[in-house]
């Protein structure tokens, strides 16, 4: 064209930094991105704390079959105890839908009718059949002495919080780099980048690194409200729970790069995102402790990236491990971050 | 003059060879831009390309014509490196994808149909994203200016008409100084405003020594703008010449009462029936 060639990168930014500055801007703008990132981790921590309140310190529910009033008088003096009456032919459906946990039938001796497989029903059977013996003049040979502590970072929520931030990583992590590249490639836009002389493994990197920048405010967010709002612990050292998340975070960002490689619909990156999230959140105890699992699908879970990601991240922030004490979980994330990595190198397509 | 030139001379004798108005950017050993011989290309039982062969001139314009399906962005995209020829031997400013395909990229300016960049990038961020890809190249500001799109240099993609989205999509092309450019369908779907501003800044492209592969719909833009065109279709060359050539050689208006234009010519060769992809 006219004029002299130009001189060589004449104020030209290294490639890599203006993908990633690309990639930032174009989450930045969108702001359906950022209440995901940002408020869904807290809504979800609220509504677990609110769902799941520290057990022990609600009384068990107990359902009465009509007969015996004496029976009533003896549970309703109890503190630990809410009585239900129940209606004939209510009593099954009471204990199926959980609002009782074991049910007195009047008879001498007394029935209990409870599902010997939960746990909170074999609970309240113990302090029914404790309150009701009592009651008839059992005599306790001693009584200990309770020494009631709570220890802070031992409750569901405080346990809870840093597997949903974990999650939170690996969720956005996997959607925004797999959604946005299979939607870059259904505009043809891959094609148009593959077609320049830009490398491809910085349009790939620069999709994980931009995820990077945004990592310390969606570590912050959720920390800082479960300390302002529950009391949550901090046990561990901000450095290394800052890096706990960058594995995460670069391990997820792989994930979802192999999981959006050859997608060529918008319907396929869901289905393919859900098949690959969804055992992850049930197996990888971030809501519930893994070892409720059966023995044989604990090997699965195991290998899981979100449960070591989940396993590391507690081990950190609530009981303030060094990161050599959690080797193990972190070099199974990282031999995650790297196999996905180049297999979606080898994978990937342009078109 | 080389041997090879001369031999052209002979063969094409109608074409004025516009490599020899216009100075060339670079010394170079071939004076062929663009070189591919009998290229085929199927997927599964559809044979798109069918023993292609074209010689592009360097500083010409050189047009490739066609119905739908005819074959023509399945050639165009063998000949940017998009696409691996099952067959056929391709050469671009003397060189070849299999060896030296970040020389290539760094020398040609690509546009491809319907390429839809990010949304919410404005024109500058888009056009700075592109220069970051290459050694050397123009500037931002120059680029805006080229393409007439410096009032819209803080607008978002999303918000710009279909004629500017084609200037940036140019503007892209043009970002690392080009040796040649591709263009595929440049002005499908732009107002007659557009696609005047379009061949406006292709023929500045071509007034400073670029060469241009184009593929079009619209005779009219074959006329204005190549040097040569060829006509494809069924996946091979069925007539290449000047547009002028082209319409004279349909004949006599003993057939056509009006002058004739190169629309006549297209459908002389292609017939008339409708083209379904």
């Amino acid at each position: 064209m006219p004029v002299a060639r130009s001189l060589p990168r004449r104020g030209a930014r290294p490639a890599l930094l203006e993908l990633t500055l690309a990639r930032l801007r174009e989450f930045v703008r969108e702001p359906e991105a950022l209440f995901w990132t940002f408020f869904f981790p807290m809504i979800m921590s609220v509504a677990m704390a609110l769902a799941f309140p520290s057990r022990g310190a609600l009384p068990v529910r107990v359902g009465l079959a009509p007969g015996d009033s004496e029976l009533r008088r003896a549970l309703a003096a109890d503190p630990g105890v809410s009585v239900r009456d129940l209606m004939p032919g209510e009593e099954l459906r009471a204990l199926r839908d959980g609002s009782v946990h074991v049910i007195v039938v009047p008879g001498t001796p007394p029935t209990y009718r409870f599902d010997p497989s939960r746990d909170e029903s074999r609970a309240a059977r113990l302090v029914v059949d404790n309150v009701l013996k009592r009651a008839a003049g059992r005599p306790d040979p001693w009584s200990a002495r309770e020494d009631a502590v709570q220890i802070a970072g031992s409750r569901y929520v405080d346990w809870l919080i840093p597997g949903i931030l974990c999650l939170g990583i690996m969720n956005n992590g996997m959607w925004s780099i797999g959604f946005m590249t299979v939607q870059a490639r259904l505009r043809r836009l891959l094609k148009r980048l593959a077609a320049s002389p830009m490398r491809k493994r910085d349009y790939l990197l620069a999709q994980i690194l931009a995820r990077l920048a945004l990592l310390a405010p969606e570590v912050a967010v959720p920390l800082v409200f479960g300390v302002l709002a529950f009391g949550m612990p901090i046990n561990g050292s901000i450095a290394d729970i800052a890096i706990v998340s960058l594995v995460g975070a670069l391990v997820f960002g792989a994930f979802g790069l192999l999981v959006g490689s050859r997608v060529r619909t918008i319907e396929g990156i869901n289905g393919l995102m859900n098949l690959s999230t969804l055992p992850m959140w049930v197996l990888s105890g971030v809501f519930f402790s893994a070892s409720n699992f059966p023995s044989f699908v604990q090997p699965v879970i195991k290998v899981l990236p979100l449960t070591a990601f989940v396993d590391a991240m507690r081990a950190v922030v609530l009981e303030g491990q060094s990161l050599g004490a959690i080797r193990v979980e972190l070099l199974m994330l990282v031999s995650w971050g790297v196999a996905c990595f180049a297999i979606a190198l080898r994978l990937f397509k342009w078109r | 003059m080389t041997i090879f030139a001369m031999i052209r001379e002979v063969s094409f004798p109608s074409v004025s060879n516009p490599a020899q108005r216009l100075q060339p950017k670079h010394t170079v050993v071939s004076d062929l831009a663009v070189r591919c011989q009998r290229l085929k290309k199927s997927y599964g039982s559809v044979v798109a390309v069918n023993g292609l062969s074209l010689d592009v001139h360097r500083g010409e314009c050189f047009g490739l014509l066609g119905p739908n399906g005819a074959g023509k962005t399945t050639t165009i995209e063998i000949l940017e490196g998009l696409l691996t020829p099952d067959e056929g031997d391709v050469e671009v400013l003397g060189l070849r994808w299999q060896r030296d395909e970040r020389e290539l990229r760094q020398r040609l300016g690509i546009q491809l149909q319907e390429t839809q960049f990010t949304d919410k990038l404005t024109v500058e961020e888009t056009i700075r994203l592109f220069r970051s890809f290459y050694d050397r190249g123009r500037t931002v500001d120059e680029l805006l200016a080229l393409v007439e799109l410096e009032s819209k240099r803080s607008s978002w993609v999303v918000k710009l008409s279909g004629g500017q989205k084609q200037r940036l999509s140019v503007a892209c092309a043009l970002v690392g100084d080009p040796d040649m450019l591709f263009l595929d369908e440049p002005s499908t779907g732009l107002d007659p405003q557009s696609r005047r501003q379009l061949w406006a800044i292709l023929q500045r492209f071509r007034a400073g020594g670029g060469t241009i592969l184009l593929t079009t719909h619209y005779m009219d833009e074959a006329e204005v703008l190549c040097d040569r065109v060829a006509v494809v279709d069924h996946g091979t060359v069925i007539a290449l010449d000047t547009p002028k050539a082209l319409i004279t050689s349909l004949g006599a208006p003993k057939t056509i009462v009006h002058e004739g234009t190169l629309e006549d010519v297209f459908m002389t060769l292609t017939g008339r029936h409708l083209r379904d992809e």
